[in-house]
């Protein structure tokens, strides 16, 4: 399967250039030509109004999928509750399901959860899906998986959508390989093509470099994982909805993998995903005593207190308090990042924020291309100022 | 134990850079490395070889140039590798990765554990590993930090990281385990075995989409149930308002700016802000 230029044809406009998601086309006098990393995936073809890109490769039908309808979100728990990422994903199931005029489904999974189906109706949901069942009470990935698959089968969802935490990334990969979908790991964004009423899925790459939007054609559900932090949770108190309860079988051999014991290791801080203002630090914060000027200030403002990957390396705050590609995303109110250089994989988890503060001694720092308001300062001196003209207000 | 590790050749992320008019990925002069969780998946293997006897084979799909990764891997302990390379396989998603080396996996049979890495560090996905293990229809740990010899009941004890600490996991063997840095330490590739894994007869083998037995439309972008549609460069850009002056002013003015905003932070109570404008 190759690709290749017609170059009579080939007018030069370089509309091509924009759709190759390899790079692989390349201008190097008037006409495009095709370079070997090219992976014939035919993004170009339908974009060149000359008919210059031509390929040996067959045209796939896309299957009728007319009967696979409804947006649905797994519900995920943690220490008991759903987790915030589970109502955020209702969040943008329903708007996906206004624009694709279709019901939003979630799946409750467990044992002893029935009263979480009220919560999940808040939130979003017309119709929750209980399956309980006493080997189903912890989460362990091929009981879970019988679940998902059985229910998938029986309803055929359009869409179904899970948190990428680590459950979610344990679990969405093995269902979608069991029921044959496509699946999109970690989407920052979720849209509804309008002519072909697809799902757009996009998600960061080559370590947030790059953004890429996939579709799932040739399968359904259409499948995705979505980063917690990035939709937002939207409580719908009027929204009325129904519960019904689905049989459960477990085999005995999905339960072969024993979960001996669970070790929870840290006390909860206020969680990061649901601060109202994030103040995070960063290299520039010098040392472990650095971070207790930002304590102070999170303290006064009511706020979570974060960092970069230099600082839970050099051990000043724990790994769970990272916000960026390898560690949370964050949408509070207000960021104040303090002594950060805004690298992108640490910009990745904070572009949400509503509004950002910068304090950076360099001018030039690439923080404050994302900020609303920057200082330019040693933050040795602006943050205590910031406390005392606070504390002051009090 | 005989284990299969796979591991993937990917650019050196942190060199990536974007084209500022294309927005498409610059990957001139960029190096290529053994994606690093793959790496700890490795050395885990390894260290379960010397411990308990037995065979590691390291596999990786990929052009022919990631037979670097392959030769690396020897060097740092594996007994073979194998290199699937096949224009075929180009462009493949992780529906059809996990298909093609899942067939692979398959052809070399005589396994207990399948080791890899937690994610790639150009897809980050993490989908490889699950994918395969649902493919071969056996159990997975994910997050694996910790392993513990296998034991007579041909089962094998896995520390999986989460979210708010860890959990222990008793699993059946065979499996498939995805691992993370944590595991342990891993080693630099041993100069001598390195050249044995360069020369004429070194235990590397290439196998194509025949070889495996994989037909087309099973593998690569033919095989695909996603696609990529569209890349583009990450949105970054709000307006920055700098704020200037000595650093009291700096600081009145940010408060007076957060107010305007109905951005209540509850230390500044309303009209506090005010007056201590007023006072300069
Ligand atoms: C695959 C991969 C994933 C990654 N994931 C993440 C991630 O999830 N999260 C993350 O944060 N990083 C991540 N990184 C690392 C990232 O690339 C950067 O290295 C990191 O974010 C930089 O941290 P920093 O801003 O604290 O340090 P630096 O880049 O060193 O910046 C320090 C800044 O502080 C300023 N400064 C110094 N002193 C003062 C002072 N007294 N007052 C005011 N300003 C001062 C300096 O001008 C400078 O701009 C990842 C990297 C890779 C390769
Ligand atoms: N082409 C490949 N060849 C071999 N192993 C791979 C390949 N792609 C992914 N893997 C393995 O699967 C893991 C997860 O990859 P990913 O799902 O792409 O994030 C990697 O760390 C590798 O161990």
């Amino acid at each position: 399967m190759t690709v290749w230029v017609e170059a009579d044809l080939c007018n030069g406009c370089k509309r091509c250039l924009r759709g190759c998601p390899y790079g692989a086309l390349e201008f190097s006098g008037e006409k495009a030509s095709v370079l070997d990393r090219c992976t014939s995936c035919g993004a170009c073809i339908e974009l060149c109004r000359q008919g210059a890109l031509k390929s040996d490769i067959l045209p796939r039908t896309v299957p009728d999928f007319s009967d696979w309808k409804g947006i649905w979100v797994f519900a995920e728990r943690r220490d008991g509750q759903l987790s915030h990422g589970t109502l955020e994903l209702l969040g943008k199931a329903r708007q996906l399901a206004e624009v694709l005029d279709q019901e939003v489904c979630a799946l409750l999974v467990g044992h002893g959860v029935s009263h979480l189906a009220q919560t999940l109706i808040r939130y979003g949901a017309r119709t929750v899906y209980l399956a309980e069942h006493e080997e189903l009470a912890h989460y362990r990935t091929l009981p879970y998986t019988d679940v998902l698959e059985g229910m998938i089968e029986k309803y055929r969802p359009g869409v179904f959508l899970m948190s990428a935490s680590h459950l979610g990334r344990d679990l969405a990969p093995r269902v979608s390989r069991r029921v044959g979908a496509g699946l999109t790991a970690d989407c920052t964004e979720l849209e509804v093509d309008p002519d072909e009423k697809i799902l757009l899925q996009t998600r960061p790459a080559f370590g947030g470099n790059v953004m890429a939007t996939i579709v799932s054609r040739y399968s359904r559900p259409q499948m995705a994982t979505v980063r917690p932090g990035v939709m937002e949770a939207v409580e719908r108190p009027e929204n009325a909805g129904r519960v019904v309860t689905v049989p459960v079988w477990v085999s005995e051999r999905s339960c072969a993998a024993k979960l001996l014991e669970t070790v929870r290791e840290k006390k909860d801080a206020v969680k990061l995903c649901e601060a109202k203002v994030i103040v995070a630090g960063g290299r520039g914060l010098g040392d472990a005593g650095g971070f207790r000027l930002l304590e102070e200030l999170a303290e006064i403002v009511d706020g979570a207190v974060a960092g970069t990957r230099v600082a839970v390396e050099e051990g000043w705050i724990p790994a769970d308090r990272q916000v960026g590609q390898t560690g949370q995303s964050v949408r509070p109110e207000l960021y104040i990042a303090c002594g950060i250089s805004g690298a992108i994989q640490h910009r990745a988890g904070m572009l949400n924020s509503r509004y950002v503060l910068a304090i950076n001694k360099d001018p030039r720092a690439p923080i404050f291309q994302v900020a609303d308001w920057g200082i330019r300062g040693d933050l040795r001196e602006v943050i205590p100022e910031l406390v005392r003209q606070l504390k002051r207000g009090l | 134990m005989d284990i299969v590790v796979l591991i993937k050749q990917v650019p050196d992320s942190t060199e990536v850079k974007l084209d500022p008019k294309t927005g498409h990925l610059l990957r001139e002069g960029i190096g290529s490395i053994m994606n690093p969780d793959d790496r700890h998946a490795l050395e885990a293997a390894v260290r379960l070889k010397e411990a308990q006897g037995g065979k590691v084979v390291a596999l990786s799909m990929g052009p022919a140039q990631a037979v670097d990764i392959v030769s690396e891997a020897i060097g740092m302990g594996a007994d073979e590798g194998i290199l699937l390379s096949d224009s075929a396989f180009a462009g493949a998603d992780t529906w059809a990765t996990s298909s093609t080396l899942g067939k692979a996996i398959e052809k070399i049979a005589k396994y207990d554990l399948v080791l890899c890495g937690r994610q790639a560090i150009d897809g980050d996905t993490a989908q490889i590993g699950p994918q395969v293990a649902e493919y071969l229809g056996l159990p997975q740990v994910t997050y694996a930090c910790d392993i513990e010899a296998a034991r007579d009941d041909g089962t094998i004890m896995v520390k999986k990281r989460g979210e708010g600490g860890y959990e222990m996991v008793q699993c059946p063997l065979p499996a498939v385990l995805t691992v993370i840095a944590e595991m342990n330490r891993t080693r630099y590739p041993a100069i001598g075995r390195l050249i044995d894994a360069c020369a004429e007869r070194a235990p590397v083998q290439i196998w194509n989409a025949a070889d495996i037995g994989a037909k087309t439309g099973e593998v690569g972008l033919a095989g695909s149930l996603t696609h990529v549609i569209r890349t583009f460069a990450p949105k970054g850009g709000r307006r920055t308002e700098m704020l200037e002056g000595d650093t009291g002013t700096v600081v009145r003015t940010l408060l007076e700016k957060l107010q305007e905003k109905h951005l209540v932070l509850p230390g500044a109570q309303a009209g506090a802000v005010g007056q201590e404008g007023k006072k300069s």
